[in-house]
């Protein structure tokens, strides 16, 4: 290894004078930033390409050489099924986050302030969805639903929420788990307490106020989810918004394009802004925590 | 000591003009240094002063853009760090977390494709320097922030370098740990006898350990010399206020000399202009006399510290306010709060700054 | 407490066991090693093993796409642009419904795609994009993204005092990739291989909007045995391959956590 001290030993350690040349770290950051272009250009275009497609196909005029329309996109509103299944599927959308919600926020916030014993069990729990298999579950809640079905009495697209929570569950689980960790829960349950708070004022008027941004963004994965999912409602013969895209695949390639791009964007425009506003609320401080 | 260690001893540093900037913000402006063959030299200032700066740009962490570093008579400034040969202590997480403590020291010399058998020997020698051979094996996670530190310390010197460069190495210690290592830490240096740049935030790290300290603030470097003289002797009120403790005195500033407490005593910068200031006076140049003394202005005792072999008192000196004084705690039992005492302050030449 | 477990039971648990425990029965419900054993057959191992090497592959090409990306956000300013947009990006286009994603790329590379009509024509081939190969393809769309997620964490963990400290003590970049961030990074990066892999082999909408008849994969199998399990009269067919899949997935997950536990600890 070179040896300063042992003089003139070392030809590299002497650098010529001379007008100063930009340094090694400048050349370094330089070779970086090449590289940043080269990836995020390469990756964003591959990104972006399929989504291009989705544009142009769904815009395309009748027979060759047609000019660009609109007509399919026009078409998602005035097609029979796909309403319906937007509604059924926004309306699962909600059902799934208000009820994965109210079982998920007390019973996490309760084990975190009560019970931390059970908290590796409840974790498990909330994971094991990512273990198993849309499909598998599928299989397996066959009996299941003959019994919801018998008790409730109805065979309505609706009964899916019951799946449908269990899938959010991971997603949900995580959300919450950070924001319970960023604030910290035992000392403002114990400050409210020792000021006279009822567990039921502690949780609803203490904590989940300052875990808002992780519950709205638990609420709105959710719904991210649920408008997205295939699998389970396919396999039980129920036509919600994927389904019905599927369907019209079939019928009418063009506006099967537009509303996949449409709920693609919506998706997008959801967990962007909702990363936008976290960004924002970091840059001009924060509510307590 | 330092045959023992295996250790050659220490070379000239040179710091020559330094330039370095950050966009609109000048971190440094034309920093000259030298440090003299074995010495600790420890840069003192506030955040942002230009201290890591310059110890970055002498390690080649950073390019300069302008000046020169020169050790032992070479150009350095374009060489790139890893043929610098210096070793550097960071504030803190520079441990491999991955390794133990061995293969950590061990690691530089691994790089430099020594054998086995020689860099086991050597780890194990620099650990026992450290007073570290029983956490040998142990990772970084398994132990304290002050023996990480050690640890930092065996690797930076098991190479051999000729310069050892450290970044505010205690400041992430709890006060206890760092007052113990500091020690550790020139107590090797000296006994390796290796030129040594030492950066720190805190004045009594700084007082405490260095043969030369430099005082820096904006960039440039406010004042260098042996601890003794840069506590007792400030050239600018920035370096009396950040070192050490300081009254600030109502005071009349009027041909070369300032009044008081109602004293005359001479400035250290007699072409201060004239009129209305704020004089610096260390609470150990402030003599509490008793109360029917013949000099010295009136005051009362409102409180007293004690802080073990001194104590300090908190009086009221009616019109100039607040003055702190420093003495022996068997001198202040004799003033305690609520007494009358008699106030005076000892004639050295004394810096003032504007009102501000 | 209560709620929690008993929906979760309800919902969660009892299907999983009805899952392991069905498989093992028949159309009488008596215990059978037949279900299992048709599992066997040639034609369902061939699914199996076709969607492990569709996995496996997607898994590999997405967790080194997906890393270098994560790299290049990971090097950059922690609140900038670049970092905002492809981690929200990456949040969304990870759980990219397969419907949506299928229809994407049959617009793209099918019959009548983008750019199939630009390169080749009017007319190409036109099942390119039903092969396995296609569905690679297609999986590495959401596979990248989902690397992004789960490695950019590990990376933020790596201090750049290590780096530092590798060239004070005489290294250079190749010592320090080599000995420091490799190493290092190895556990987490795997773990996340793993966990790709997991989530390809789960996939089903996607294989399902493209492929519509046939199932080369095995989650498209149990389309195939969903349907026509009464017909049949095999009845627990369906459920045995179920049981395969949750294994498979299970040993995959299960070495991911205990790569975890390893890794962890260094990038805290």
């Amino acid at each position: 290894m070179t040896d300063l001290s042992q003089t003139g030993a070392i030809a590299g350690a002497v650098v010529p004078p001379g007008p100063p040349r930009p340094g090694l770290r400048a050349r370094r950051r330089r070779t970086l930033l090449l590289l940043r272009i080269v990836v995020l250009a390469v990756l964003g275009a591959f990104f972006l390409f399929p989504l291009l497609a989705l544009l142009e196909f769904s815009t395309r005029g009748v027979g060759e050489d047609s000019p660009r329309t609109l007509d399919a996109w026009g078409r998602i509103v005035t097609d029979s099924t796909l309403i319906p299944a937007i509604v059924s599927s926004l309306q699962l959308a909600v059902i799934t986050s208000v009820v994965a919600m109210v079982l998920m926020v007390p019973t996490m916030i309760w084990v975190r302030l009560r019970l931390p014993r059970v908290s590796r069990v409840v974790e498990f729990l909330c994971l094991l969805p990512l273990t198993i298999p849309a499909v598998v579950l599928v299989v397996g809640l066959v009996p299941i639903y003959a019994w919801v079905r018998y008790l409730t009495r109805t065979d309505s697209i609706l009964t899916l929420s019951y799946a449908y929570v269990v899938l959010v569950l991971p997603f949900v689980y995580r959300s919450l788990d950070n924001g319970l960790s960023a604030i910290d829960v035992r000392t403002l349950a114990e400050a409210a307490r020792s000021l006279g708070a009822d567990w039921f004022t502690v949780i609803t008027r203490v904590v989940i106020p300052n875990m808002a941004q992780a519950v709205l963004n638990a609420a709105l994965l959710c719904v991210a989810l649920v408008m997205g999912e295939f699998t389970i409602a396919s396999l039980y013969n129920y036509v919600n918004l994927q389904v019905a895209i599927a369907q019209a695949g079939l019928a009418d390639a063009n506006m099967s394009m537009a509303v996949s791009l449409a709920s693609l964007m919506f998706a997008f425009v959801l967990l962007l802004g909702l990363s936008f506003v976290g960004r924002w609320r970091r840059r001009h401080g924060k509510a307590a925590a | 000591m330092s045959s023992v260690t295996g250790q050659r001893s220490g070379v000239e540093v040179r710091l020559e003009e330094l330039r370095r900037t950050y966009g609109a913000v000048t971190a440094l402006d034309g920093l000259d240094l030298t440090l003299h063959p074995g010495e600790l030299v420890a840069l003192l200032g506030p955040s942002g002063c230009g201290k890591t700066t310059a110890l970055r740009l002498l390690a080649g962490l950073e390019d300069a853009d302008g000046g020169r570093v020169v050790v032992a008579g070479l150009d350095v400034t374009r060489v790139p760090t890893n043929k610098r040969d210096m070793g550097m202590v960071f504030q803190a997480y520079s441990l491999f977390p991955h390794m133990t403590a061995r293969q950590n020291v061990e690691f530089g010399l691994r790089l430099r494709k020594q054998d086995g058998a020689r860099r086991k020997k050597r780890a194990e020698e620099m650990l026992e320097l450290v007073g570290l051979t029983a956490q040998i094996d142990r990772y970084a996670h398994q132990m304290s922030g002050g023996q990480q530190q050690r640890v930092a310390l065996a690797r930076a010197l098991a190479i051999q370098p000729t310069v050892l460069l450290l970044d505010e190495p205690l400041s992430a210690l709890d006060a206890k740990v760092r007052a113990q290592l500091r020690d550790e830490i020139r107590r090797v240096q000296l006994g390796v006898g290796i030129t040594t740049l030492f950066v720190t935030h805190d004045q009594e790290e700084a007082l405490a350990i260095a043969d030369r300290v430099g005082v820096m603030r904006a960039g440039r470097l406010e004042q260098l010399g042996p601890p003794t003289e840069v506590y007792a002797h400030p050239q600018t009120p920035f370096v009396a206020e950040f070192v050490g403790l300081n009254n600030k005195l109502a005071a009349t500033v009027d041909d070369g000399e300032a009044e008081v407490l109602g004293q005359r005593i001479p400035l250290v910068d007699k072409s201060f202009r004239p009129g209305a200031a704020m004089a610096l006076i260390r609470p150990e140049a402030v003599k509490v006399l008793s109360e029917d003394a013949d000099e010295g202005v009136v005051a009362t005792v409102l409180a007293s510290s004690f802080l073990g072999a001194i104590s300090r008192l908190t009086l009221d000196v009616g019109g100039a306010g607040h003055v702190i004084a420093q003495l022996s705690t068997a001198d202040a039992l004799e003033h305690p709060a609520g007494s009358a005492v008699r106030v005076r302050v000892r004639p050295d030449p004394v810096l003032v700054t504007p009102v501000d | 407490m209560l709620p929690f477990f008993a929906y979760v039971g309800i919902f969660l648990i009892i299907p999983t066991l009805v899952v392991v425990i069905a498989a093992f029965l028949d159309g009488a419900n008596r215990p059978t090693l037949a279900n299992v054993s048709e599992l066997a057959e040639p034609y369902i191992a061939k699914t199996f093993w076709n969607s492990i090497w569709v996995s496996a592959v997607s898994a590999v090409i997405g967790a080194v796409l997906g890393a270098l990306l994560a790299y290049v956000v990971a090097t950059g300013d922690p609140d900038g642009l670049v970092r905002t947009t492809v981690s929200s990006a990456s949040g969304v286009l990870a759980q990219f419904g397969g419907v949506t994603l299928a229809f994407a790329f049959i617009a793209s590379v099918g019959p009548a795609g983008l750019l199939t009509t630009w390169i080749l024509g009017a007319e190409a081939a036109p099942t390119w994009l039903l092969s396995l190969k296609g569905l690679v393809l297609v999986y590495t769309y959401f596979q990248i993204p989902l690397m992004v997620l789960v490695f950019l964490p590990a990376l933020d963990g790596i201090r750049p005092q290590w780096r530092e400290a590798t060239e004070t003590l005489g290294g250079t970049a190749w010592d320090y990739w080599r000995h420091v961030a490799v190493p290092i990074l190895t556990a987490p990066f795997l773990g996340a291989l793993l966990l790709l892999f997991a989530n390809a082999f789960s996939a089903y909408a996607t294989a399902a909007a493209l492929i519509t008849q046939g199932a080369p994969i095995a989650p498209l199998q149990i389309r195939t045995a969903f349907s026509s399990e009464v017909l049949l009269g095999r009845e627990n067919i369906g459920k045995a391959l179920a049981l395969g899949m949750v294994i498979v997935v299970a040993i995959v997950m299960t070495l991911n956590s205990m790569l975890q536990k390893r890794s962890s600890r260094w990038l805290r």
